[in-house]
């Protein structure tokens, strides 16, 4: 009897476990794709059809992409030339960041540098004042760099914010590295470039990487520079020809939605190809 | 619990102990010039990325009339508290929603590592992008939710931009949808690297999964859900796509938050300085916070 009263309690709780190991993945399903569904939902349905109220477009229509492929709209004229100036713009931002975070990183937690700890104190003490507030003074400093109007003066901006956290997260993977490998390559008189090159930069792959696509992420993501700094078409975003698309009244928004799916497509792969580093780079050490 | 206590103490003393400067070996003068140089790239990034247009902002928010002619409009407290709420729900709503989640994805099944995959797919993409999904999903009237609603009901609503609050409450719910995979990911890798063995003995001990989530893992991950909390906090401040791309302010500018606000002032008006002051006006909680984040860094270590 008192069995069968304890194992009452137990086959309720093993059906609320059941219920809500359903139920959980669900609901965070739904949060997830929808606003991803929408975007294809509205990519693919025909012109005008948009707002039908279908859950699924019985015709898939696929002309909104065919328009940006061939760049037959005003809005597109230059998609490609955009889309190239976005990719050099994340890439350049990628490299940028892992080597000047790399490199000080390197200094902060493998060479006794005195007063190293400033360079480390005064890179956090960036996010004291986000980008967006420094928006305004960094576009009239631009005019004067000469980097108005450039993809540089963007890439700039970014690497600016991406670099203090990628030296908090290289700085801390850089402990879990045995300072015996520096040891042994001093000995045998490697210099600290060797030491750098050779030792370092091939231990700290997964964190790299780790940090090379957030401030790929972080390029991808930023808008507001690029509408602030870039004016003419010659170094124009494809952030920017969405943007058009929202602020002009007589849009398709079909083709904006189409253009958002492709815009979105290089981060995701190369966030889908790197995932594992991803997960190893910006965990290991977590509890330092 | 001794046992597990043990482990525990074993685990913190290891990963809390004072480092050794690492580099041993003799330190002659040229590894002091290697070490400057390696410096110097970022260095020059701050001086001329950082540091100079921050000093070049306060330079143009000195001026103690636009704090004067900031406090004069009627906007500007409506913005201060739309930025408040933005920051306090976003952050804090956004850092438990993570918490929790990387509990829930740190149990096994391959179901939940492809679920894991699909989640973190918000982070991957583009604000752009995803913002303006979600903003053709609330647009009034024609718009998905409006267009579900009147299918539903029969009625017009729930024309979530054309309230204030509904407007707010969509920045925030976008903001969370579009961060929280990354902190999840974050709050992942702690979990992962507190030691088995601690649950383990705790187990042996007698502890139920409260005890281990009381006892072990909110001790172990109180200090990386801090500085989580102190760097949200300082880039949710300064979030302009959010709210630029969802609400775009509506209604009537009543959802703008002081990113949005201050660039507004800057290019649509024609006001920088104005701008700039309006930013500067969150100095005052942002500068505490930077301060803390540094410390804690700097005494605990923590990675991110």
């Amino acid at each position: 009897m008192s069995l069968a009263l304890s194992a009452r309690p137990r086959r309720r709780q093993g059906i609320a476990v059941r219920i809500g190991s359903i139920v959980l993945p669900t609901l965070l399903l739904i949060w997830t794709l929808f606003p991803l569904y929408n975007i294809l939902l509205i990519a693919l349905s025909a012109d005008g059809d948009e707002f039908s109220g279908e859950i699924w477009p019985e015709d898939w229509n696929w002309r909104s992409f065919q328009v940006i492929w061939e760049q037959g709209n005003e809005y597109f004229a230059n998609f490609w030339h955009q889309f190239g100036n976005s990719l050099l713009l994340g890439l350049s931002c990628m490299v940028v960041t892992m080597l000047i975070g790399s490199l000080a990183a390197f200094v902060l937690g493998r060479m006794r540098l005195r007063h190293a700890w400033i360079v480390s104190d005064v890179a956090l003490a960036t996010y004291a004042l986000p980008s967006a507030f420094l928006a305004i003074p960094f576009v009239y400093l631009m005019r004067v760099y000469g980097l108005s109007d450039t993809l540089w003066g963007v890439a700039a901006s970014v690497v600016a914010f991406a670099t203090p956290y990628a030296i908090l997260i290289l700085h801390q993977y850089g402990k879990l590295i045995p300072v015996e490998l520096d040891d042994a390559a001093r000995i045998d008189g490697a210099n600290p470039l060797q030491v750098y090159l050779r030792i370092y930069v091939p231990m700290m792959a997964p964190a790299l990487v780790a940090v090379g696509v957030f401030a790929l992420l972080l390029a991808w993501n930023e808008y507001l520079y690029q509408f602030l700094l870039l004016t003419s078409s010659g170094d124009a975003t494809a952030a920017l020809i969405i943007n058009d698309f929202f602020i002009a009244d007589e849009a398709p928004w079909n083709e904006m939605m189409a253009l958002a799916m492709i815009y979105a497509l290089p981060p995701i792969v190369i966030f889908l190809a790197l995932r594992r580093f991803m997960v190893t780079g910006l965990t290991q050490g977590a509890l330092k | 619990m001794s046992g597990t206590h043990q482990a525990l103490s074993d685990r913190l003393v290891s990963y809390s102990g004072p480092r050794r400067s690492v580099w041993r070996m003799p330190f002659k003068g040229s590894d002091t010039a290697w070490a400057v140089a390696f410096l110097v790239p970022y260095i020059a990034v701050f001086v001329a990325f950082v540091l100079y247009p921050v000093a070049f902002g306060l330079w143009m928010g000195s001026e103690p009339d636009l704090y004067g002619w900031l406090l004069s409009d009627p906007l500007y407290p409506t913005i201060a508290v739309n930025t408040l709420l933005f920051v306090a729900f976003g952050v804090n709503l956004q850092l438990f929603g993570a918490f929790l989640l990387s509990g829930y994805f740190m149990g096994g099944g391959w179901w939940r590592r492809v679920l894991l995959a699909i989640f973190l797919l918000p982070w991957a993409m583009p604000a752009l992008s995803a913002f303006i999904s979600i903003h053709y999903m609330v647009v009034s009237q024609w718009g998905f939710f409006d267009s579900l609603w009147l299918a539903v009901t029969g009625t017009d609503g729930p024309f979530l931009l054309l309230s204030r609050w509904s407007a707010m409450a969509t920045n925030i719910l976008s903001y969370i949808w579009k961060w929280m995979p990354f902190w999840t990911l974050v709050f992942l890798g702690a979990r992962m690297a507190i030691p088995r063995d601690v649950y383990e003995a705790a187990a042996v001990d007698g502890a139920r999964p409260l005890d281990a989530l009381l006892h072990i893992t909110i001790p172990m991950l109180a200090n990386v859900y801090l500085v989580a909390t102190l760097l949200s906090t300082l880039w949710t401040f300064g979030d302009f796509s959010t709210v630029y791309f969802i609400s775009y302010g509506a209604p009537a500018r009543q959802s703008d938050v002081l990113a949005t606000y201050g660039v507004r002032a800057a290019f649509d008006f024609a006001q920088p300085r104005q701008g700039v002051a309006a930013m500067m006006t969150a100095l005052p909680l942002m500068i505490p916070v930077t301060i803390l984040l540094i410390r804690r860094v700097r005494r605990m270590g923590v990675q991110l």
